[in-house]
């Protein structure tokens, strides 16, 4: 950290060898770490809804200072004194301000500034643009972006390190090789399996697994092949080892996520949200920048806190989901519980009744709710309900959707307050108590045999106690279909239960209308 | 500096993130995600690094306009996960109290 003084020196007398490390500003240092502080704040501000507002503008003020940063110490420029050391460099190659001779590049800032303004007017775009129901695939999108400029930057430090301050005469450090091999191995299987769950959530692919043979040996061999390559780069730093560690990194992203279900894409998206941190981590590593390692740890721990979550909401180990398969077997599993057993059907005059009768109603809403974009009409039915007395709450499983959290973002969309929304642990006991339980494209989170078959493939996931209450009205699209686990649901042919077949918003509007 | 004193910041934001991760409310998970997002675009100093070094050479000069792009990529992702972050937490609204006006 201390400023170099030629008396430091003690290389070739041109002032190079001494750089062991990178010799960093310790100006730009503090404002790095603030920025890694402000993101700290910006993530602990998501405790609770009246903070989170002010968390994110603490985020934008992170990156603002950050950006600001990095441009004010790298301005680009050119200077006669070549590898000059200056108070001011943040890396020795950087040519002051304040030396004589310094021409700013004003061509070099125009395209920097060009860029950002590209990046800005699409990303501004498509944020408002976006309906809430597709916020699965745009966070997958988004982490493919944060994978490919991973591997953008490790690819940029690789030719021109010593632009990167990680080189000497174009050697670059043991080191550094490491993080920028490791760095741009995750970048890129963040990108390409980003790639592959935003075109399962899209619906560009298909969100059944496609099982390759032998994967499993497929995917360790190429797993292995670059861990051996990363290791290999420490002696021997050749553009074909970089590059193939990159395009290997491309291919086992691409096997890692094709084989996974339309089911498991809360944990997948989960999981690349973690990857997308490490990748920032391991670039951290390279560049030295405490903001990049900081923010690099938060969000890899974040996104492996929510895999874990979304793991143990659905009984499923980790390795378990990696592995894939999940939701494949749906003919072997549908099979014995395909008998004809009774069931009622009801109208939506029939459920408008049984819901203005109640005391209380639990809503169940599941990914179904969002395919049918219900959740306005629903909002208006329990508006109606309220002002017939009845109380509402909304009950909301870990996995109901295709990403954390999403059932909660489309309530809050529709107008529904947070504080009428529940999660599992916290309003399960209240079923007994109940007097409607209203399932709305939900079905496996319901599913009663993942307590009591121990042959289902969904046995041991927590769900919701809807068949204690007194009446369950389930909205269904037919009778046919079954989940994506594909278990027959016992809900269905429960004394209590009616059945309400079609699509949900129509259903939902026409039980509104009934309701007056 | 050395690296044992990058690895102890890594290691202690990863506890910070365990912690101030946990305490996150799950309706806010999406926004959470969506927020991450934003933030783990901090690459972008890398990018404009690579971007502003002089371009001297085949390798600086491709390393210049690989920087570039990668400026667009991370500028996407901060601008539209903060604008779309900040879009979700609008929305979510408290139970307005009953008798209170709108």
């Amino acid at each position: 950290m201390a400023r170099w003084t030629p008396a430091q020196g003690r290389g070739d007398g041109k002032g190079l060898k001494h750089v062991e490390h990178i010799t960093v500003n310790p100006w730009a240092s503090l404002a790095y770490l603030v920025a890694g502080v402000c993101f700290i704040l910006a993530l602990r501000g998501l405790s609770s809804p009246a903070t989170s507002q002010r968390g994110n503008r603490m985020g934008i003020i992170g990156m603002t200072i950050a950006v600001v940063t990095t441009l004010i110490v790298h301005i680009p420029g050119d200077s006669p004194i070549v590898d000059h050391f200056g108070p001011l460099s943040g890396h020795q190659f950087v040519q002051p301000l304040g030396l004589p001779d310094f021409i700013v590049d004003w061509g070099t800032i125009g395209l920097i500034m060009a860029a950002i303004g590209i990046g800005a007017t699409i990303g501004i775009v498509t944020a408002r643009r976006i309906a809430m129901t597709d916020m699965p695939q745009l966070v997958a999108a988004f982490h493919s972006l944060v994978g490919l400029a991973a591997v953008l930057v490790a690819g940029a430090a690789y030719l021109n390190p010593t632009a990167f301050g990680i080189a000497i005469d174009g050697v670059i450090f043991a080191q550094s090789r490491i993080e920028m091999g490791l760095g741009v191995a995750i970048g890129a299987i963040t990108f390409s399996g980003s790639v592959i769950a935003f075109l399962k959530l899209n619906g560009n692919m298909g969100g059944a697994p496609i099982l390759l043979p032998g994967r499993h040996v497929i995917n360790l061999g190429v797993l292995a092949a670059i861990l051996g390559l990363v290791a290999y780069f420490t002696i021997d730093q050749s553009a074909w080892v970089f590059w193939t560690i990159t395009v290997l990194s491309f291919v086992i992203g691409f096997l890692l996520i094709v084989p996974i279900g339309g089911a498991d894409m809360p944990v997948v998206v989960s999981m690349l949200n973690s990857y997308s941190g490490w990748a920032a981590a391991a670039m951290g590593f390279t560049l030295h920048n405490t903001a990049m390692i900081i923010t690099g740890a938060l969000v890899g721990s974040s996104g492996a806190i929510l895999s874990y979550i979304m793991c143990k909401a659905m009984n499923r180990s980790f390795i378990s989901v990696i592995a894939g398969g999940f939701g494949g077997e749906t003919a072997t599993a549908g099979g014995p519980a395909k008998e004809q057993r009774p069931w009622k059907r009801g109208s939506a005059e029939d459920a408008a009744f049984l819901l203005e009768q109640a005391e209380q109603v639990i809503i169940v809403p599941g990914y179904g709710m969002a395919v049918s974009q219900a959740q306005h009409a629903l909002r208006e039915m329990g508006d109606k309900l309220k002002a017939h007395g009845v109380r509402v709450k909304y009950a909301i499983h870990p996995v109901a959707g295709r990403m954390p959290g999403h059932m909660n973002v489309l309530l809050a969309e529709a107008n529904v307050p947070y504080d009428d929304v529940f999660e599992l642990e916290d309003i399960n006991s209240e079923f007994a108590q109940t007097d409607v339980a209203f399932v709305i494209g939900a079905n496996d989170v319901t599913n009663p045999a993942a307590k009591t078959d121990k042959t289902s493939p969904i046995y041991g996931m927590p769900v919701l106690d809807v068949g204690k209450a007194k009446t369950v009205l389930f909205i269904k699209r037919s009778m046919g279909g079954v989940g994506y686990a594909g278990v027959d649901n016992d809900v269905f042919y429960m004394d209590n239960t009616m059945m309400l077949l079609g699509d949900a918003k129509k259903m939902v509007e026409e039980i509104v209308k009934s309701l007056d | 500096m050395d690296f044992i004193s990058i690895l102890s910041i890594f290691v202690m934001a990863c506890f910070v993130g365990y912690y101030v991760v946990w305490s996150v409310t799950p309706a806010l998970h999406t926004p959470l995600m969506a927020v991450t997002n934003a933030i783990s675009s901090v690459i972008i100093v890398g990018a404009l690094i690579a971007s502003a070094a002089a371009g001297i050479g085949g390798g600086g000069a491709t390393s210049k306009w690989l920087g570039l792009l990668a400026v667009v990529l991370a500028s996407v992702n901060i601008f539209g996960g903060f604008a779309v972050t900040a879009r979700m937490l609008a929305m979510y609204k408290k139970k307005v109290p009953a008798g209170a006006k709108h």
